[in-house]
């Protein structure tokens, strides 16, 4: 009882700390990237006649599913890698009346809901910049609301994993060395079924959880080709199971020596 | 009654690693003020780690008010609280929000966190600065509202690492007296500290840790006999000339010093044994005219005793 009283204060913290004290850094980390994005790929290549005029619907729930678990993932690791080595300041949720590991979890969730916060704000972005601006007519919200739960607390996960197993004077090279390549192997920019001609790729991006989020959401949100159903449920399951495990034993691993 | 009490505490960071502790066993008497002497990396931070649940032993246990910390760290946790080296203040939040969000972490009503904090802050000299961001803190006003956080949950035990290192005069001053205002009003201390003075002056008793092994654990005043220094009294007397000679034959003195300490001073050093020497002593300097202006007992400082105790080699 008085457990899940702290986590719930924990959680206050962060929240009022997010509306309070830093909102602007908080979107413009969550959402400068994915305007670019949405600009030159969904409205600049159609228009110079690089991309076909249909591109848009292609790109939006790539580039929500990307802001989903980007922000997530930064919003753990980039936090733990700074409190754990420089500011300290997790000692006192250390000290707190709760399990370690439940303070970790705690950081996920608040991860991921910044996450889905950054995520749902794409939508009205996407209307003021995309040409053919945003259908919705399609959407199955029930699905969606299924498929970000699970996206973003996977994204926290891989960051709570990232931001405890890399010593922090490495973390600069290891933001590098996993950002990019998540980025750009999640069919975000491209739906999954189109790679049958580049074989070799098509399975490489099965090995991104991105891939399932991005495939998820625009089998929820379009009537566009995707992966099948069941092999996005799958990818997301085994994505929580590894990382949220994994994330949460790091977590454990570093703050109790 | 211990309210800490450590067995048999080892920890290996890293299997082919040093022992970090090798073995350490005392209690932390409820109400006193413990202290934790010791070289860098003898084994004071894992020590003190083992008891506030960051460090998993690799042998031994620790209980806390009866509380294996290994088999229920959180009950552990809502009875202690930690006042680290440095600063780990939530720089996110006003100095009022650190103290009010770690007493909801706690469970406190809001209308108590509030009252409490400003009350704290007030306490500790921090009262109408309590909207300031905690970046603009001082060193001492940091370590001020870190104490002040701890306090705010009322822990049975307060462990402080170090808690000087750094600190101005006065704000030495007032945390010592913090400190031993907090033992009046029955908080139990455990600090980690290099500074003889303060070990000294505020704790009722010392362990002496070097190489991951307790080597003393007594009162300050137990610590310094251990010095094989001689036993004596030093007298410090208005004399025209050397007196010397006053002392020669007088029952129990089996050696005299003296050096001029200007003004008309003498410093006395009288070594040897027997309750009586002081008041023979006396007896002698004013037959023979001296004015005694100050007596006390030779005792080595505690620095000596740390010294003779862990050597002079730097770690």
């Amino acid at each position: 009882m008085s457990q899940s009283r702290a986590f719930l204060a924990l959680c206050e913290r962060d929240l009022w700390v997010t509306v309070r004290h830093e909102p602007v850094s908080f979107l413009s980390q969550a959402l400068l990237q994915p305007i670019f994005f949405l600009f030159v790929f969904g409205r600049v290549l159609p228009q110079i006649g690089a991309a076909g005029p249909q591109y848009g619907t292609t790109l939006l729930p790539g580039i929500m599913a990307l802001t989903l678990v980007l922000t997530a993932l930064q919003n753990t690791a980039l936090p733990l890698v700074i409190e754990f080595s420089f500011t300290k300041e997790i000692e006192d949720r250390l000290l707190a009346p709760l399990p370690t590991a439940w303070v970790g979890a705690q950081k996920m969730v608040i991860a991921a809901l910044r996450g889905i916060v950054a995520a749902v704000l794409i939508l009205p972005l996407g209307e003021l910049i995309l040409p053919g601006g945003v259908d919705l007519d399609h959407a199955s919200w029930l699905g969606l609301i299924g498929i970000w739960l699970a996206g973003s607390v996977a994204g926290a996960a891989m960051g709570l994993l990232l931001g405890t197993a890399v010593p922090p004077n490495r973390i600069s090279v290891a933001f590098a060395i996993v950002l990019t390549p998540l980025i750009f192997t999640g069919a975000t920019f491209y739906p999954w079924e189109s790679l049958d001609s580049l074989r070799w790729f098509q399975v490489v991006t099965l090995f991104n959880p991105l891939t399932y989020v991005s495939e998820g959401s625009r089998a929820a949100l379009t009537t566009l080709p995707h992966l099948g159903s069941g092999w996005i449920a799958l990818g997301l399951a085994v994505s929580l199971l590894v990382f949220g495990g994994l994330g949460l034993l790091g977590f454990v691993r570093r703050a109790v020596d | 009654m211990s309210l800490v009490e450590v067995q048999g505490l080892r920890k290996r960071y890293k299997p082919d690693a040093p022992e970090a502790v090798a073995g350490i066993d005392f209690g932390v008497n409820e109400g006193e003020i413990f202290g934790l002497l010791g070289p860098n990396g003898a084994g004071k931070t894992t020590t003190i780690g083992a008891i506030t649940t960051r460090v998993r032993p690799t042998e031994g246990r620790v209980l806390v008010d009866g509380v294996d910390v290994l088999a229920d760290p959180v009950a552990v946790k809502r009875r202690i609280a930690v006042v680290p080296q440095m600063s780990n203040l939530d720089r996110a939040l006003t100095a009022v929000e650190n103290l009010t969000f770690h007493a909801a972490y706690f469970g406190a009503p809001r209308a108590e966190r509030r009252r409490r904090a400003l009350e704290l802050l007030e306490r500790f000299g921090l009262g109408g600065r309590e909207n300031d961001a905690v970046n603009d803190y001082s060193g001492g006003m940091a370590q001020r509202l870190m104490i002040a956080r701890a306090l705010m949950h009322e822990p049975r035990l307060l462990v402080l690492d170090e808690p000087t290192t750094g600190l101005d005069p006065q704000s030495r001053l007032f945390l010592w007296e913090t400190m031993l205002d907090l033992r009046r009003r029955g908080t139990t201390l455990m600090l980690t500290t290099h500074d003889m003075a303060e070990a000294d002056r505020l704790c009722d008793r010392i362990a002496i840790i070097d190489h991951g092994r307790i080597i003393a654990l007594d009162t300050p005043r137990g610590l310094r006999r251990l010095l094989p220094a001689e036993a004596g009294i030093e007298l410090l007397l208005e004399s025209a000339a050397d007196p010397a000679p006053d002392f020669l034959g007088v029952g129990g003195v089996a050696r005299v010093d003296t050096a001029e300490a200007g003004d008309g001073r003498w410093r006395v050093r009288l070594y040897g044994d027997g309750d009586g020497l002081a008041d023979e002593a006396l007896a002698a300097s004013r037959r023979n005219g001296a004015a005694l202006v100050e007596l006390r007992r030779i005792e080595g400082s505690l620095e000596d005793v740390f010294v003779h105790l862990t050597g002079r080699d730097m770690r």
